[in-house]
């Protein structure tokens, strides 16, 4: 025990196992909106996407507080990493988002009622979204509290950019609409189907499939590159 | 571990925290699980006690304006309101003791410049397709002719169901009709007591008349009990 900590004292930051190689802050909001988009490429937190992405003003809504969310967590729990024992680390992050979740939603049902009303249980919810828990057990609980903001607000984006790709999609198509606005005038007669849980099914698989394209297209071209 | 409470110092100096986090697999004492978890609750609680108590006006004050404008609405904009109370199964001037004026279940009676009664506007719900519909109904109460009606809340199948609480044109619907009790139909009709259900939406239309239905057959006899005991 003691022999070991005389082998490693010379680093600043101890050794924490699993914890992200180091990188500038301005990779950490990247990656969180494009390399490792939350929705796009780690499949988190699907469900609230497919459930709110009807309309635009909820994928606003739902973005805004969620950030809020993952922001606060993640600054206080990277924080408090020193503190938090490992054993009961789950107990206390779900605790401390719970804390932020309640909070957005007490703030929405004052300050946006109409807004609050449209999500309904989705924003409670946002306690059990694995993008958050996924984030503090991934990152902000082995990283610094600059370094956790940093991903925090790129993962947040990341989510509101995926939201807002489902949202408009589907509000244009299935309602005819763009942020409660008409688009294409009274003889439009809306895709119902796509603002119902059916169609966002198929929009996320239609976004998963150009995703899919995108990426192998791009694999062609960096292929030819080096041929 | 009651040793520690002689020491007066918390149980765990700083350093050594680190160390057992780099060593998981040394394991914390019961105390500190304890203390940490206990910490942040009570944290957490004081925190939410106070968004609390900074956002409650903010929410009731906005629940007041939703009932007040859906009443002004479901009764044509009266000059005057007057409001009774329910307290068990009688109708009262006076608010029930103990109680929020906010949270008390109401009567609202919009009353005309000339002092005539134009109608009344209570709150009522029934189960739909998918949630609890909840309404604003007005109506005159003795004839069961209908003012008209407003949602208050409504989680129906967006797209089909929500039209109950969208499409204006349905509301317009069912003012004049006679709740005697109201029926459904599927067809075009001027029959004062049947009105036509949305297509695709029939069980939340259906919703709709039965809580109208309900609002008018609980609140009519009560308003009449009222009146026959002097409107005291």
């Amino acid at each position: 025990m003691t022999t070991e900590a005389a082998i490693a004292p010379a680093a600043a930051e101890p050794f924490v196992p699993g914890a992200p190689p180091p990188a500038p802050l301005r990779l950490d909001v990247w990656r969180g909106i494009a390399d490792d988009n939350p929705v796009m490429i780690q499949m988190l937190g699907l469900c609230p996407t497919m459930a709110i992405s009807n309309q635009v003003s909820n994928g606003l809504g739902m973005g805004a507080a969620t950030i809020f969310v993952l922001v606060c967590s993640s600054f206080l729990i990277s924080l408090l990493r020193k503190v938090i024992p490992a054993e009961v680390r789950l107990a206390t992050y779900i605790l401390i988002i719970a804390t932020f979740v309640t909070i957005a939603d007490l703030v929405m049902q004052a300050y946006s009622p109409v807004l609050s009303k449209t999500l309904g249980p989705f924003v409670p919810l946002i306690v059990v979204n694995c993008i958050i828990l996924g984030r503090a057990e991934a990152f902000a609980g082995k990283v610094g509290p600059l370094r956790a903001v940093a991903d925090a607000i790129g993962m947040g984006l990341g989510f509101l950019l995926a939201l807002l790709i489902m949202c408009a999609f589907r509000e244009v198509v299935g309602s005819g609409m763009f942020l409660g606005h008409p688009l294409f005038g009274p003889n439009y007669e809306p895709w119902v189907f796509m603002i119902m849980p059916p169609g966002g099914f198929l929009t996320m698989g239609l976004m998963f499939l150009a995703m899919g394209w995108w990426g192998e297209r791009k694999k062609a071209l960096l292929k030819k590159a080096v041929a | 571990m009651s040793g520690h409470s002689h020491h007066g110092a918390p149980p765990e100096p700083a350093a050594p925290s680190e160390q057992q986090d780099q060593t998981p697999a040394e394991g914390s004492s019961s105390a500190r699980l304890l203390f940490t978890l206990g910490f942040f609750g009570a944290l957490a609680g004081s925190l939410l006690a106070f968004t609390y108590q900074k956002t409650l006006p903010a929410i009731q004050k906005f629940a007041g304006e939703k009932v007040e404008v859906a009443v002004m609405e479901v009764l044509g904009a009266p000059p005057k309101l007057d409001t009774l109370y329910l307290i068990g199964d009688k109708l009262s001037r006076t608010p029930p003791a103990g109680v929020i004026p906010g949270d008390a279940i109401k009567l609202f009676i919009g009353i005309d410049a000339k002092g005539e009664r134009m109608g009344v506007a209570v709150e009522e719900v029934a189960p739909g397709f998918a949630s609890d519909v909840r309404l604003m109904v007005g109506f005159n109460p003795s004839t069961g002719a209908l003012t008209g009606f407003k949602v208050l809340s409504q989680t129906e199948t967006p797209g089909l169901g929500d039209k109950i609480e969208k499409d204006t044109a349905f509301a317009s619907r069912f003012t004049g009709k006679i709740a005697l009790p109201l029926k459904g139909t599927k067809s075009v009709t001027t029959d004062p007591s049947t009105v036509q259900t949305i297509t695709g939406a029939t069980i939340s239309s259906k919703a709709v008349i039965k809580v109208i239905n309900k609002a008018v057959e609980t609140w009519k006899p009560r308003l009449e009990a009222f009146e026959k005991e002097g409107g005291k």
